[in-house]
C-alpha cells in the first residue's frame, strides 16, 4: 500500500496527489512515470511523476479522472492508500543545454511537461512556456512554469484566460521570430496537437520532442500493447520512450491505437454478455 | 490392502481419466477444466505403480520428486504422508500437478508405459497437492535455524519461488522482488484460469510467505533498485526474470486495433482478470472471429481464452502440422473439445484493416513439409499460387518471446549470449561472483518445472557459496 499524503485539486477533475513511495523517490528522474493501481480491482493507470522529493519519501502525481480507475484514484483522500504504484519506469529525458527552449503544455498535458521543463531549467536552459487550455479553470501550473521560466504564454480556446486560440498559435510566432525563436521544443499534450507542433518546427529542422501516451499495461516492455511506430521501427513507448523525437513520430497510428477501448457502434469491448 | 496385491493385478488395472467439465460448459466460463481423481480413483492408480528398484520416473523429473515413494503413501491412502513426501522435493506441487508435461518427463519414462499406459503421476501429485491443501495448513517442512544471511530473489515466477522456498527451508532470509503487483509469473499473467486457478498460485504463495519469504511486489529490478544495489544490501542474488519480451511477425498491418501479443492478450485476461465483467475494469477485445498464430502452450491458452470471451470462430494457425505442435497433448486435445478450429500448414503473410483502423482480416500462405531442418523437424515451404485470406477481427500473434533487456541492460556487468539471455555454468552462477540465474531468462522460453529445477539447483549452489563466505569470514 501506497499512502497519500495529500490530494489537491488543481482544475476541474483535475487533482494533484503525494504519495509516500520511498523507492521510487530515490531512483526517479525527470520524464519518468508510474503504474498505479486503485485497488484490486482497478486498471494499471500510468502517471508522469511531476515532481518527487526523495528525503521525505514522496512523488507527486497529476492526475486528470477520466473513466472509472482515475475517478477512484483522484478520489482517493489523504490518509488513504493506493494499491499498487511502480516505477520509476521509462527513459529519462535527455538533458542538455540548446539555449533557448519552447515548453508546449496542451491541457493535463502541462503535468507531464512540469517536471521536463525544471530540469531543462535546471540544466541552465532559457524557457517559454507556452500552456494552452480550454477555457480558464483548466489553465494549470502556470504560477509554478513562472519560478523558473523566462516568459509563460497563457492561450485558452474560449480567450478566457491569456490569449484567445491553440498552442500552436504562439509557437509560430515564436518560430517566426515575433516572439524569441527556440533552439528545441518540448510538446506534450493531446496527440493532434503534438502533431501540429511537429508539422511547425519540421520546416525550421528545430530538434523536437514530444512525450507519449499510449494505452499500456505493465510498463516494462512485456507486453507490446504500448508500440509505436517512430521512424518506422516498432517502440515500446514504456521502454524506449515516453520520449521521442517528434520529426519520427506516427501520430496517425497513435491516435487510432489509443481508440482501440473507446466505444464504438457495434460494442467491441466486452462489459459482458452485450460483447461480442 | 495394497500390500497384498500382486504385480500381476496391479497390471491388470487400467489406467485412470481425469474427469472434465464438460466440454460444450466449459467453453462459455473460465472454471477448470480438470475436476480432480477421487480418493478411491487415486489410490486405484497409484496401486498400478510396480515401485521399481531402478526409480525410471525419478530420473525423467527435473526437481526428483520421490515418485514411486510418494504413490506407495496414495496407494496406502496416507495421503499426509504421501504429501510430506511431495513437498520435500517440490513447493509448488499444486501447480506441477497441474501444468508440467509429464508425457515427456516421468510419464514418458515410467515403466508401465512401456507396455500400455504410464501411470497418471501428474494426476497423483495433483490429487496430493489439492489434499494437502484442503485437509493441512500449509506448509510442513519446518526451516532450519536462522543463519543470517540475506538473498534477494528477482522475479516471483516459478524460478524464482522455487529458489525462495528452498533458501528459505535452509534458513537463509529471502526477499523476492517481483516487478508486477501480484506474484507467479506465467503462473498469474499467462496460464489462464481454467487450467491453473489462481486461488492455487495464491495458496502455494502463501505457503512461502509462511516459511519466511518476503515478496516486494512493484519492484522492478533495473529501475525501481538495481543489481548493484542489490548487490551491496544482500549476500547473494538469483535472478529469474523470465523471458517476458514479445515477439511479433513482423508483417504489415500488426499495428492495426485487434492485434495482440500473446502476452497483452493473457495479461489482461489473467493479470488484471479483464474476462470478469464491471466498470474500471481493464478491457479486452471479444473477437467474434479470432486468428491464433502459432502451435505453443500459449498459443492453445489463448485460443481457448479467446473461445471462452465468445469467439464463434477460435482459429489456430501453425506453420507445420500437429505433429510438430511444441503444446501439450492435452491441450490440444482440450482445444478441439472445445470447438478450436486448427489450421494447420498455414503461414501469415500479411494483416488487413479497415478504414476505421482495426483488423479485418488476414492472408495466408498453405505450406508443405520439405527436407528436415537443423532441428530435425521438417522444414514448412510454401506452395506456391496458393494465398487466401481469412476473415478475422482479432489476431493473437503467439510464436514465441524472447529475453528482455530491462534488467540485464541496466547490469553491464552481467554476461548474456547474443540473444540476451543470462550466461550461466551448471550450478546456475552468472559472470559476477553471489549472483546466480535461472528459469527462462537463461533458456528461452522453457517450461515451469525446468524453471523450478533451475531455482533448486541455484539454491543448492548459493547455500554453499554462503557457507564458504562464512568459513572465510
Ligand atoms: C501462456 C503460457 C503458458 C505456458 N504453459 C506452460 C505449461 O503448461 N507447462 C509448463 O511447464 N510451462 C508452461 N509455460 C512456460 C512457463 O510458464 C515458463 O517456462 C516459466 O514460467 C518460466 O519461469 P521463470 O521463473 O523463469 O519466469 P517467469 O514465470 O516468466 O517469471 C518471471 C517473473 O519475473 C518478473 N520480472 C521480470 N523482470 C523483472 C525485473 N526487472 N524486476 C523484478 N521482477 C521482474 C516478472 O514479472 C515475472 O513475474 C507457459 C508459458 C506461457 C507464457
Ligand atoms: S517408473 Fe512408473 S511404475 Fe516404476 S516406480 Fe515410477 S511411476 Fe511406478
Ligand atoms: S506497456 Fe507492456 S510493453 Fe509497454
Amino acid at each position: 500500500m501506497f499512502e497519500v499524503l495529500e490530494n489537491q485539486t488543481l482544475a476541474p477533475s483535475l487533482h494533484r496527489l503525494t504519495v509516500r513511495a520511498p523507492l521510487v523517490a530515490a531512483a526517479r528522474q525527470p520524464g519518468q512515470f508510474v503504474i498505479v493501481r486503485k485497488d484490486e480491482q482497478g486498471e494499471r493507470i500510468p502517471l508522469t511523476i511531476a515532481d518527487a522529493d526523495a528525503g521525505a519519501g514522496t512523488i507527486r502525481l497529476i492526475v486528470q479522472a477520466i473513466g472509472p480507475s482515475t475517478q477512484d484514484i483522484v478520489a482517493t483522500p489523504a490518509g488513504g492508500a493506493l494499491r499498487d504504484v511502480v516505477g520509476p519506469l521509462g527513459k529519462p529525458t535527455h538533458l542538455q543545454k540548446w539555449g533557448k527552449v519552447a515548453c508546449v503544455g496542451g491541457g493535463v498535458g502541462t503535468a507531464v511537461l512540469y517536471p521536463l521543463a525544471k530540469a531543462l531549467a535546471q540544466r541552465g536552459n532559457e524557457l517559454y512556456v507556452i500552456i494552452g487550455a480550454r477555457s480558464a479553470p483548466y489553465v494549470i501550473l502556470a504560477d509554478e512554469l513562472a519560478e523558473f521560466s523566462k516568459q509563460v504564454y497563457v492561450i485558452t480556446e474560449d480567450g478566457s484566460l491569456g490569449r484567445k486560440g491553440l498552442v500552436t498559435a504562439v509557437l509560430a510566432d515564436m518560430l517566426s521570430g515575433t516572439l524569441p525563436r527556440p533552439d528545441a521544443v518540448f510538446a506534450v499534450g493531446p496527440v493532434p496537437m503534438m502533431a501540429a507542433v511537429a508539422e511547425q518546427t519540421r520546416p525550421h529542422n528545430i530538434p523536437t520532442m514530444v512525450s507519449l501516451n499510449p494505452i499500456m499495461i505493465d510498463g516494462t516492455g512485456m507486453c507490446g500493447g504500448c508500440r509505436v511506430k517512430i521512424g518506422g521501427q516498432t517502440k515500446f513507448a514504456c521502454v524506449d520512450g515516453p520520449e521521442f523525437d517528434a520529426h519520427q513520430v506516427d501520430f496517425k497510428g497513435l491516435a487510432n491505437r489509443l481508440k482501440m477501448y473507446q466505444p464504438r457502434q457495434d460494442c467491441r469491448i466486452g462489459l459482458g454478455k452485450e460483447g461480442r | 490392502m495394497a500390500n497384498k496385491l500382486t504385480p500381476k493385478d496391479r497390471l491388470a488395472i487400467e489406467r485412470v481419466h481425469m474427469p472434465e467439465q464438460d466440454s460444450s460448459q466449459r467453453a462459455a466460463n473460465f472454471s477448470e477444466v480438470n475436476l480432480g481423481l477421487a480418493e478411491a480413483a487415486a489410490i486405484r492408480e497409484a496401486q498400478r505403480c510396480l515401485q521399481c528398484k531402478n526409480r525410471k520416473c525419478v530420473e525423467g523429473c527435473p526437481v526428483r520428486v520421490d515418485i514411486p515413494e510418494f504413490i506407495a503413501k496414495v496407494a496406502q491412502g496416507d495421503f499426509a504422508g504421501a504429501a510430506e513426501i511431495l513437498q520435500r522435493r517440490n513447493v509448488l506441487p499444486a501447480v506441477c500437478g497441474r501444468v508440467c508435461p509429464q508425457e515427456t518427463q516421468c510419464e514418458l519414462v515410467c515403466v508401465r508405459g512401456l507396455k500400455g499406459s504410464p501411470v497418471a503421476i501428474g494426476h497423483l501429485e495433483r490429487f496430493v497437492a489439492d489434499w494437502a491443501m484442503t485437509h493441512q495448513n500449509g506448509q510442513i517442512i519446518a526451516p532450519a535455524a536462522a543463519t543470517g544471511f540475506k538473498v534477494a530473489v528477482v522475479g516471483a515466477g516459478p524460478g524464482g519461488l522455487t529458489c525462495a522456498g528452498e533458501l528459505a527451508r535452509l534458513g537463509h532470509q529471502v526477499t523476492v522482488f517481483e516487478a508486477l503487483h501480484d506474484p507467479g509469473g506465467v503462473l498469474r499473467y499467462g496460464i489462464p484460469e481454467f487450467r491453473l486457478p489462481k486461488r492455487i498460485v495464491d495458496y502455494e504463495v502463501g505457503n512461502l510467505v509462511k516459511l519466511g519469504v518476503n515478496i516486494q511486489c512493484n519492484v522492478v529490478v533495473g529501475k525501481t533498485i538495481t543489481l548493484e544495489q542489490i548487490r551491496r544490501q544482500f549476500d547473494a542474488c538469483f535472478v529469474a526474470n523470465g523471458a517476458g519480451l514479445p515477439v511479433f511477425l513482423k508483417i504489415s498491418g500488426e499495428d492495426y486495433n485487434g492485434v495482440y501479443s500473446a502476452n497483452e492478450f493473457l495479461t489482461r485476461v489473467n493479470l488484471m482478470a479483464a474476462w470478469k465483467e464491471g466498470p474500471g475494469r481493464t478491457p479486452i477485445i471479444r473477437g467474434r472471429n479470432v486468428v491464433v498464430i502459432g502451435g505453443g502452450n500459449v498459443a492453445m491458452d489463448a485460443v481457448r481464452t479467446a473461445r471462452r470471451l465468445g469467439a464463434q470462430h477460435a482459429m489456430i494457425f501453425y506453420r507445420r502440422t500437429e505433429a510438430e505442435m511444441p503444446a501439450r497433448v492435452e491441450e490440444i486435445k482440450h482445444a478441439k473439445q472445445e470447438g478450436v478450429e486448427f489450421h494447420l500448414l498455414e503461414s501469415p503473410l500479411e494483416i488487413f484493416g479497415s478504414d476505421d483502423g482495426w483488423v479485418s482480416g488476414m492472408k495466408f500462405q498453405r505450406m508443405q513439409l520439405g527436407e528436415p531442418d537443423a532441428s530435425g523437424r521438417r522444414r514448412p515451404v510454401p506452395i506456391p499460387g496458393s494465398e487466401h485470406t481469412v476473415e478475422c477481427d482479432v489476431v493473437v500473434v503467439a510464436v514465441g518471446a524472447q529475453a528482455n533487456p530491462l534488467l540485464t541492460g541496466s547490469a553491464p556487468d552481467l554476461e548474456v549470449n547474443k540473444w540476451g539471455y543470462i550466461e550461466v555454468g551448471p550450478d546456475g552462477a552468472t559472470s559476477i561472483p553471489g549472483i546466480y540465474a535461472g528459469g527462462d531468462i537463461v533458456r528461452g522460453s522453457a517450461t515451469v518445472i525446468l524453471a523450478m529445477g533451475d531455482g533448486k539447483t541455484a539454491a543448492e549452489a548459493i547455500d554453499g557459496y554462503l557457507r564458504k563466505l562464512r568459513d572465510k569470514g
